[in-house]
Protein backbone atom coordinates (compact mmCIF):
# COMPACT_ATOMS: atom_id res chain seq x y z
CA UNK A 1 0.00 0.00 0.00
CA UNK A 2 1.33 3.55 -0.69
CA UNK A 3 0.91 6.26 2.00
CA UNK A 4 0.29 10.09 0.53
CA UNK A 5 1.80 12.16 3.18
CA UNK A 6 0.29 14.62 4.59
CA UNK A 7 1.56 17.61 2.42
CA UNK A 8 0.67 15.67 -0.57
CA UNK A 9 -3.05 15.28 0.90
CA UNK A 10 -3.44 19.18 1.31
CA UNK A 11 -2.17 19.09 -2.21
CA UNK A 12 -5.08 16.96 -3.31
CA UNK A 13 -6.96 19.25 -1.85
CA UNK A 14 -6.33 21.89 -3.36
CA UNK A 15 -6.45 20.67 -6.49
CA UNK A 16 -10.29 19.81 -5.77
CA UNK A 17 -11.40 23.29 -4.51
CA UNK A 18 -9.24 24.45 -8.39
CA UNK A 19 -11.50 21.69 -10.13
CA UNK A 20 -14.74 22.30 -8.47
CA UNK A 21 -16.09 25.12 -11.19
CA UNK A 22 -15.53 22.15 -13.67
CA UNK A 23 -18.40 20.63 -15.63
CA UNK A 24 -19.93 17.93 -13.67
CA UNK A 25 -21.07 14.27 -15.25
CA UNK A 26 -24.29 13.07 -15.96
CA UNK A 27 -24.97 10.49 -14.69
CA UNK A 28 -27.49 8.13 -17.40
CA UNK A 29 -28.93 4.21 -16.77
CA UNK A 30 -27.62 4.86 -13.60
CA UNK A 31 -23.62 5.18 -14.96
CA UNK A 32 -21.46 7.70 -14.59
CA UNK A 33 -19.03 7.68 -16.86
CA UNK A 34 -15.61 9.25 -16.52
CA UNK A 35 -13.13 9.06 -19.48
CA UNK A 36 -8.99 8.52 -18.72
CA UNK A 37 -6.95 10.62 -21.50
CA UNK A 38 -4.05 11.51 -21.87
CA UNK A 39 -3.28 11.11 -18.46
CA UNK A 40 -6.56 13.05 -16.94
CA UNK A 41 -9.73 11.77 -15.58
CA UNK A 42 -12.67 13.61 -17.32
CA UNK A 43 -14.80 14.81 -15.83
CA UNK A 44 -12.48 15.19 -12.66
CA UNK A 45 -15.62 15.64 -10.48
CA UNK A 46 -18.61 13.58 -10.42
CA UNK A 47 -21.63 13.71 -8.29
CA UNK A 48 -22.73 10.13 -7.64
CA UNK A 49 -26.02 8.61 -5.57
CA UNK A 50 -25.56 5.71 -3.12
CA UNK A 51 -25.92 2.26 -5.88
CA UNK A 52 -24.72 3.93 -8.85
CA UNK A 53 -22.09 2.69 -10.95
CA UNK A 54 -18.87 4.87 -12.12
CA UNK A 55 -17.24 3.38 -15.27
CA UNK A 56 -14.16 4.53 -16.30
CA UNK A 57 -13.20 4.37 -20.42
CA UNK A 58 -9.21 4.33 -20.39
CA UNK A 59 -8.00 5.31 -23.59
CA UNK A 60 -4.68 5.44 -22.99
CA UNK A 61 -2.06 3.13 -23.94
CA UNK A 62 -1.15 3.11 -20.47
CA UNK A 63 -2.63 0.89 -17.18
CA UNK A 64 -4.34 3.42 -14.61
CA UNK A 65 -5.78 3.04 -11.37
CA UNK A 66 -8.56 4.98 -9.48
CA UNK A 67 -6.79 4.68 -6.02
CA UNK A 68 -8.44 6.25 -3.10
CA UNK A 69 -5.74 6.41 0.02
CA UNK A 70 -6.38 3.60 2.73
CA UNK A 71 -9.57 2.72 0.79
CA UNK A 72 -10.72 1.11 -2.32
CA UNK A 73 -8.93 0.73 -5.94
CA UNK A 74 -9.63 0.20 -9.45
CA UNK A 75 -7.37 -1.23 -11.97
CA UNK A 76 -8.22 0.31 -15.26
CA UNK A 77 -6.16 -1.61 -18.26
CA UNK A 78 -4.92 0.57 -21.07
CA UNK A 79 -7.23 0.42 -23.40
CA UNK A 80 -10.56 -1.13 -21.03
CA UNK A 81 -13.16 -0.37 -19.08
CA UNK A 82 -14.02 -0.18 -14.66
CA UNK A 83 -16.43 0.27 -12.41
CA UNK A 84 -17.10 1.53 -9.07
CA UNK A 85 -20.02 0.56 -7.26
CA UNK A 86 -20.84 4.22 -5.25
CA UNK A 87 -21.07 3.69 -1.56
CA UNK A 88 -22.35 5.75 1.28
CA UNK A 89 -18.38 7.08 2.38
CA UNK A 90 -17.73 7.76 -1.39
CA UNK A 91 -17.05 11.23 -1.22
CA UNK A 92 -13.33 10.82 -1.88
CA UNK A 93 -10.09 12.12 -3.69
CA UNK A 94 -8.74 9.31 -5.80
CA UNK A 95 -5.61 9.36 -7.80
CA UNK A 96 -3.92 6.72 -9.56
CA UNK A 97 -1.31 4.73 -8.04
CA UNK A 98 1.16 4.71 -11.13
CA UNK A 99 0.82 8.35 -12.01
CA UNK A 100 0.02 10.12 -9.18
CA UNK A 101 -0.35 13.68 -10.68
CA UNK A 102 -3.74 11.91 -12.16
CA UNK A 103 -6.36 13.19 -9.79
CA UNK A 104 -10.85 13.02 -9.82
CA UNK A 105 -13.00 13.18 -6.77
CA UNK A 106 -16.29 12.09 -6.17
CA UNK A 107 -19.21 13.16 -4.08
CA UNK A 108 -21.97 11.34 -3.02
CA UNK A 109 -25.44 13.12 -3.32
CA UNK A 110 -28.89 12.18 -1.79
CA UNK B 1 24.94 53.89 -12.68
CA UNK B 2 27.29 50.76 -12.23
CA UNK B 3 24.41 48.97 -11.15
CA UNK B 4 22.68 50.43 -14.44
CA UNK B 5 26.18 49.35 -16.41
CA UNK B 6 25.79 46.24 -14.65
CA UNK B 7 22.56 45.63 -15.14
CA UNK B 8 23.02 46.27 -19.23
CA UNK B 9 26.43 44.05 -19.23
CA UNK B 10 23.69 41.17 -17.86
CA UNK B 11 21.13 40.93 -19.95
CA UNK B 12 23.61 41.18 -22.66
CA UNK B 13 25.26 38.08 -21.11
CA UNK B 14 21.82 36.83 -21.06
CA UNK B 15 20.84 38.16 -24.56
CA UNK B 16 23.52 35.99 -25.97
CA UNK B 17 22.80 33.11 -24.46
CA UNK B 18 19.18 32.78 -25.50
CA UNK B 19 20.62 33.35 -29.00
CA UNK B 20 23.10 30.56 -28.76
CA UNK B 21 20.79 28.32 -26.99
CA UNK B 22 18.14 28.96 -30.23
CA UNK B 23 20.87 28.20 -32.61
CA UNK B 24 21.94 25.11 -30.74
CA UNK B 25 18.30 24.00 -30.80
CA UNK B 26 17.87 20.14 -31.60
CA UNK B 27 15.71 19.66 -34.96
CA UNK B 28 12.77 17.31 -34.92
CA UNK B 29 14.66 14.53 -36.20
CA UNK B 30 17.21 14.87 -33.30
CA UNK B 31 14.12 15.64 -30.69
CA UNK B 32 12.66 12.42 -31.85
CA UNK B 33 15.87 10.53 -30.85
CA UNK B 34 16.68 11.81 -27.70
CA UNK B 35 12.78 11.38 -26.65
CA UNK B 36 12.86 7.56 -27.71
CA UNK B 37 16.55 7.09 -26.35
CA UNK B 38 15.37 8.55 -23.15
CA UNK B 39 12.45 5.79 -22.91
CA UNK B 40 14.34 3.24 -24.14
CA UNK B 41 16.92 3.37 -21.34
CA UNK B 42 14.17 3.51 -19.12
CA UNK B 43 13.12 -0.06 -20.26
CA UNK B 44 16.55 -1.39 -19.86
CA UNK B 45 16.70 -0.48 -16.03
CA UNK B 46 13.15 -1.68 -15.89
CA UNK B 47 14.28 -4.94 -17.27
CA UNK B 48 17.45 -5.38 -14.58
CA UNK B 49 15.42 -4.01 -11.81
CA UNK B 50 12.61 -6.74 -12.56
CA UNK B 51 15.70 -9.46 -12.57
CA UNK B 52 16.78 -8.28 -9.35
CA UNK B 53 14.09 -7.00 -7.32
CA UNK B 54 12.20 -9.16 -4.45
CA UNK B 55 10.66 -6.06 -3.12
CA UNK B 56 6.75 -5.59 -4.29
CA UNK B 57 6.41 -2.07 -4.18
CA UNK B 58 9.22 -2.09 -6.42
CA UNK B 59 8.47 -4.33 -9.07
CA UNK B 60 5.23 -2.51 -9.36
CA UNK B 61 7.32 0.08 -10.42
CA UNK B 62 9.61 -1.26 -12.59
CA UNK B 63 6.32 -3.31 -14.36
CA UNK B 64 4.97 0.22 -14.90
CA UNK B 65 7.90 1.91 -15.96
CA UNK B 66 8.70 -0.99 -19.02
CA UNK B 67 4.51 -0.96 -20.18
CA UNK B 68 4.52 2.63 -20.33
CA UNK B 69 7.69 3.65 -22.05
CA UNK B 70 7.48 0.86 -24.38
CA UNK B 71 3.98 2.17 -24.86
CA UNK B 72 4.38 5.63 -25.79
CA UNK B 73 8.18 4.39 -27.94
CA UNK B 74 5.36 2.66 -29.91
CA UNK B 75 3.50 5.97 -30.14
CA UNK B 76 6.49 7.66 -31.08
CA UNK B 77 7.90 5.43 -33.76
CA UNK B 78 4.14 5.29 -35.29
CA UNK B 79 4.60 9.09 -35.31
CA UNK B 80 7.99 9.35 -36.72
CA UNK B 81 6.81 6.89 -39.52
CA UNK B 82 3.60 8.89 -40.21
CA UNK B 83 5.40 12.17 -40.54
CA UNK B 84 8.31 10.03 -43.28
CA UNK B 85 11.34 11.54 -40.39
CA UNK B 86 14.16 9.70 -39.84
CA UNK B 87 15.49 9.95 -35.95
CA UNK B 88 18.83 11.43 -36.40
CA UNK B 89 21.13 10.60 -33.21
CA UNK B 90 23.24 13.54 -31.70
CA UNK B 91 25.53 14.70 -28.69
CA UNK B 92 22.25 14.33 -26.20
CA UNK B 93 21.39 11.11 -27.18
CA UNK B 94 25.07 10.10 -26.87
CA UNK B 95 25.44 11.77 -23.31
CA UNK B 96 21.86 9.96 -22.45
CA UNK B 97 23.20 6.32 -23.15
CA UNK B 98 26.89 6.59 -22.15
CA UNK B 99 25.37 7.79 -18.35
CA UNK B 100 23.02 5.53 -19.13
CA UNK B 101 25.68 2.51 -19.47
CA UNK B 102 27.81 3.85 -16.44
CA UNK B 103 24.84 3.60 -14.32
CA UNK B 104 23.60 0.22 -15.37
CA UNK B 105 27.07 -1.24 -14.61
CA UNK B 106 27.22 0.28 -11.26
CA UNK B 107 23.46 -1.13 -10.68
CA UNK B 108 23.80 -4.44 -11.58
CA UNK B 109 26.55 -4.90 -8.69
CA UNK B 110 24.34 -4.25 -6.15
CA UNK B 111 21.54 -6.51 -4.58
CA UNK B 112 18.74 -6.82 -2.24
CA UNK B 113 17.43 -3.50 -0.66
CA UNK B 114 21.00 -1.36 -1.82
CA UNK B 115 19.99 -2.03 -5.30
CA UNK B 116 16.51 -1.25 -4.77
CA UNK B 117 17.30 2.15 -3.02
CA UNK B 118 19.72 3.30 -5.73
CA UNK B 119 17.37 1.87 -8.72
CA UNK B 120 14.24 4.05 -7.34
CA UNK B 121 16.88 6.84 -6.02
CA UNK B 122 17.95 7.22 -10.22
CA UNK B 123 14.68 6.74 -10.97
CA UNK B 124 13.73 9.66 -9.25
CA UNK B 125 16.78 11.88 -10.59
CA UNK B 126 16.16 10.35 -14.05
CA UNK B 127 13.00 11.72 -14.15
CA UNK B 128 13.27 14.81 -12.92
CA UNK B 129 16.56 15.25 -15.32
CA UNK B 130 14.28 13.96 -18.56
CA UNK B 131 11.21 16.38 -17.34
CA UNK B 132 14.08 19.08 -17.40
CA UNK B 133 14.95 18.48 -20.46
CA UNK B 134 11.29 18.43 -22.21
CA UNK B 135 9.41 21.53 -20.31
CA UNK B 136 12.92 23.83 -20.82
CA UNK B 137 14.18 22.40 -24.66
CA UNK B 138 12.70 19.61 -26.53
CA UNK B 139 8.92 21.08 -26.22
CA UNK B 140 9.29 24.37 -26.94
CA UNK B 141 11.83 23.54 -29.98
CA UNK B 142 9.92 21.03 -31.74
CA UNK B 143 8.18 22.66 -34.75
CA UNK B 144 5.94 19.71 -35.75
CA UNK B 145 2.73 19.87 -33.91
CA UNK B 146 2.14 16.38 -33.48
CA UNK B 147 5.70 15.79 -31.83
CA UNK B 148 5.25 18.09 -29.96
CA UNK B 149 1.48 17.00 -28.60
CA UNK B 150 3.17 13.69 -28.15
CA UNK B 151 5.90 15.03 -26.26
CA UNK B 152 3.58 16.87 -23.64
CA UNK B 153 1.50 13.38 -22.94
CA UNK B 154 5.47 12.16 -22.42
CA UNK B 155 6.15 14.97 -20.04
CA UNK B 156 2.73 14.18 -17.83
CA UNK B 157 3.44 10.70 -17.77
CA UNK B 158 6.96 10.93 -16.87
CA UNK B 159 6.12 13.67 -14.02
CA UNK B 160 3.46 10.54 -12.93
CA UNK B 161 6.60 8.35 -12.98
CA UNK B 162 8.34 10.69 -10.85
CA UNK B 163 6.08 11.04 -8.56
CA UNK B 164 5.27 7.18 -8.21
CA UNK B 165 9.18 7.03 -7.77
CA UNK B 166 9.05 9.64 -4.99
CA UNK B 167 6.14 7.51 -3.31
CA UNK B 168 8.54 4.09 -3.95
CA UNK B 169 11.21 6.21 -2.51
CA UNK B 170 9.51 7.03 0.81
CA UNK B 171 8.13 3.69 1.80
CA UNK B 172 11.67 1.81 1.27
CA UNK B 173 12.94 4.42 3.48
Amino acid sequence: MISVPMKRRRFLLTGVVVAAGASLARAHNGKIHVAVENLTFSPADIEAKVGEIVEWTNKDPFDHTATVNGGWEVTIPAGQKATHLVTAGDTVEYYCRFHPNMKGHTKVVS
Amino acid sequence: MKTFISAIATSCLLLAAGQSLAADKPTDPQIAHIAYTAGAIDVDAAKLALSKTKNKDVEAFAQSMKKDHEAVNEKALALVKKLKVTPEDNPTSQALAKAAKEKQAELSKLDGAAFDKAYIDNEVAYHKQVNGALETVLIPSAENKDLRSLLETGLKLFQGHEQHAEHVAMELK
